[in-house]
């Protein structure tokens, strides 16, 4: 574990506040989810099930679908831009605001922008990129990132935000939480109706249709992809789904394990800029460009492990760290990248290294209440385990210490040739100490491969007859 | 360029070649019980109301148009050009603008008055959700701008659910650029977990089903 880890969980830890916040509002999410689901869907496991086959499928097939999509967003008159990493998005939408003359984006809530620092890395380029959900907003101005995926501001009070509001709008100090809502409504109106270029992500991308799919509450994704002149959305290149029909499945699970709600207020399915009399069509409203960018981001490298690919089902509804006693206890800005919880501990060291935290994939108890309520059936605890496994790989292949790698390399090579075993067995028996080692060879434990070894325990003097040859004389 | 690179990589990971035909994925699961029409209604308005919507079962249209005129007294309307509003007679009442073709300049009513007023391609009852698709006839500023949205629909268009919907309508990208599920008005929670409604699209909505129609 590094020490920023250790640190952040400490003091998160250590802070009351905090440690109620958190405890609340993932408490509410999860009493909100059982109550949807209580009694309310009776084929929830088995559009669990159909939902990961479903994946599960999109998932193998992915080349086959991505071009699918390409096609359909093509034939609705949208624009397809693919993208290696952050840089390249921010390179293209640069580029596009300079073209169009754009001096202001509008941007619905995405955790895929988050992952490339898209606001950011805009703003190094005077691009005013402004967060229109909630918490988004309160986020962007205190500078933070989200504290959890679905619940972005869930470590704050009405207090915190009074404060903010106060030092960043210059408004009154005003803690009555409907207020603070409205004065954003206010501010951000606005910036809707100035805008040039509203900005989305995707939770489903449907390749049979060439659309989008968006869920919110707030309709502040309804309005970034409806009043200014070009819509662009942002999305990972593993959030296809088949066709619209699968909708049907997805939806239903994805609302509830989210916030407990059979439909979230608004759902939106979005193909393509506006269709008017241009193009043979007779829409009144909606963009006039549309354009899809598609990003890898280190998920084409996690596609090549057929066991741990399936990460990439994930459709973020934040179920697994509600219910996730760690999350619960460490927060969410606890973790050393966006995501966070149980998801964010499979995501992280896969799309960015098991080096980039190592400590991560340890900080679980296992109890598998993330797998439990996963609405597409990640089975996180055992990814968790396998990841573990590669954080000891990586350790050793990074281990700098050439003589104990050769040591153990010639241990490796004796232990797999049996006879060359018996021979060591013997030579040890014959050659090595009649006693333990330390307390009557003084010096042995100061050489530096051993050191740390024996510094805290002693080696038995080798058996002067091996098992193996007690084994034949009983036999015998 | 970076298509092809992407691509390549994909392929390359799953093991697959370029135009490799894939297995057929598991077939679509839409399952649509059988719901009478008017039990369709009452689970749609039972809905409504419980996501705090305001609601009424109009026996005529003239019923729903009189609830319409009564909510909107003294307050400026924008209506879409849904013939079913016409039909009701509710562009005709006072206060009301309709027949507005104009991107901007419908943009500009929705931005300024009080009361969007539409129709719904359909209702999912059992989730008490309005279906919106973009065309002439609906515009998608009029359900989102306006601080109270007023839905006037008639029965025959309440489905059961998203399965039902899916089911009539499995390629909606061929028809709009545009389909929004509309489940009660705007809210959010996202300071302290607390239910505010109204953050930016419409605080209040009015969901107005006629019978027989």
């Amino acid at each position: 574990m590094s020490v920023v880890f250790d640190e952040k969980i400490q003091q998160t830890l250590a802070n009351p506040k905090l440690q109620l916040a958190i405890y609340t509002s993932t408490g509410r999410l999860m009493d909100h989810r059982k109550k949807s689901l209580t009694g309310q869907l009776p084929d929830f496991e088995e559009l669990r099930t159909h939902a990961n086959a479903i994946k599960k499928h999109t998932i193998e097939n992915l080349d086959y679908y991505l071009e699918q999509l390409e096609a359909n967003v093509q034939a609705h008159g949208g624009k397809v831009v693919w993208c290696r990493d952050g840089q390249e998005v921010a390179d293209f939408v640069l580029a596009l605001a300079k073209e169009k003359g754009s001096k202001l984006i509008v941007k619905s809530k995405s955790m895929t922008t988050e992952e490339i620092d898209f606001n950011e890395r805009l703003e190094l380029h005077h691009l005013e990129s402004v967060e229109t959900d909630l918490g988004e907003y309160i986020l962007q101005l205190k500078h933070e990132r989200p504290y959890h995926i679905v619940a972005p501001a869930l470590h704050l009070t009405r207090y915190d935000v009074a404060n903010l509001f106060e030092k960043e709008l210059g408004v009154p100090n005003d803690t009555v939480i409907e207020n603070q809502t409205m004065l954003a409504r206010k501010v951000l109106r606005d910036k809707f109706l100035q805008a040039d270029i509203g900005v989305s992500g995707a939770n489903f991308l449907v390749a049979d249709s060439g659309a989008i799919v968006l869920v919110e509450n707030e309709g502040n994704a309804r309005l970034t992809t409806s009043a200014p002149k070009i819509h662009i959305a942002v999305a990972g290149v593993e959030k296809l789904i088949p066709r619209a029909q699968d909708l049907a499945t997805f939806l239903k699970l994805l609302g509830r394990s989210a916030t407990g709600q059979p439909l979230t207020v608004y759902t939106s399915f979005l193909s393509g800029p506006k269709r008017g009399p241009e193009v043979g069509g007779n829409e009144i409203d909606g963009p006039d460009e549309f354009y899809l960018v598609l990003l890898d981001n280190g998920r084409t490298k996690v596609l090549a492990d057929a066991e741990k690919r399936q990460v990439l089902y994930c459709i973020r509804c934040g179920a697994c760290l509600n219910h996730c006693p760690v999350y619960r206890k460490i927060g969410g800005h606890s973790f050393p990248w966006v995501y966070s919880g149980p998801i964010g501990a499979i995501i992280t060291p896969q799309f960015m290294s098991v080096r980039h935290e190592p400590g991560l994939p340890f900080a679980s108890s296992l109890c598998g209440a993330c797998a439990e309520v996963c609405p597409v059936k990640i089975d996180i605890p055992k990814m968790l385990l396998d990841l573990r496994e590669d954080v000891v790989k990586a350790r050793t292949e990074d281990n700098s210490n050439q003589l104990e790698r050769l040591a153990f390399k010639m241990f490796a090579f004796a232990m797999s040739h049996p006879k060359l075993y018996r021979l060591a067995g013997k030579m040890a028996a014959r050659f090595g100490p009649k006693q333990a080692w330390v307390s009557h060879a003084p010096g042995l434990e100061m050489l530096p491969p051993v050191k740390s070894w024996l510094s805290q325990r002693d080696l038995p003097s080798p058996a002067k007859k091996s098992f193996r040859d007690l084994w034949k004389e009983r036999k015998g | 360029m970076q298509r092809d690179l992407i691509l390549r990589d994909v392929r390359k990971a799953l093991g697959r070649y370029q135009g490799e035909a894939i297995p057929p994925p598991p077939p679509a699961r839409i399952v649509i019980p059988e719901v009478p029409v008017s039990q369709r209604i009452d689970s749609m308005l039972e809905r409504v109301v419980a996501l705090a919507g305001k609601t009424l079962r109009a026996r005529s249209m003239a019923e729903a148009r009189d609830y319409v005129a009564g909510l909107i007294q003294g307050k400026t309307a924008v209506a879409s050009n849904a013939p079913f509003l016409r039909e009701c007679g509710i562009t005709e009442l006072p206060g009301v603008r309709s027949g507005i073709a104009d991107r901007d300049e419908l943009r500009g009513l929705c931005a300024t008055c009080h009361y969007g007023i539409t129709s719904a391609d359909f209702g999912l009852s059992d989730t008490g959700s309005l279906v919106m698709i973009s065309s002439r006839e609906e515009a998608r500023l009029v359900s989102l701008l306006p601080p109270a949205h007023i839905a006037v629909l008639p029965a025959s268009k309440l489905l059961t659910g998203l399965d039902e919907l899916f089911n009539i309508l499995p390629h909606p990208a061929e028809q709009t650029s545009s389909m929004v599920l509309i489940t009660g008005p705007s809210r959010t929670a996202d300071i302290e977990q607390i239910l505010v409604r109204g953050v930016h699209g419409p605080g209040e909505i009015h969901v107005v089903v006629v019978e027989g129609v």
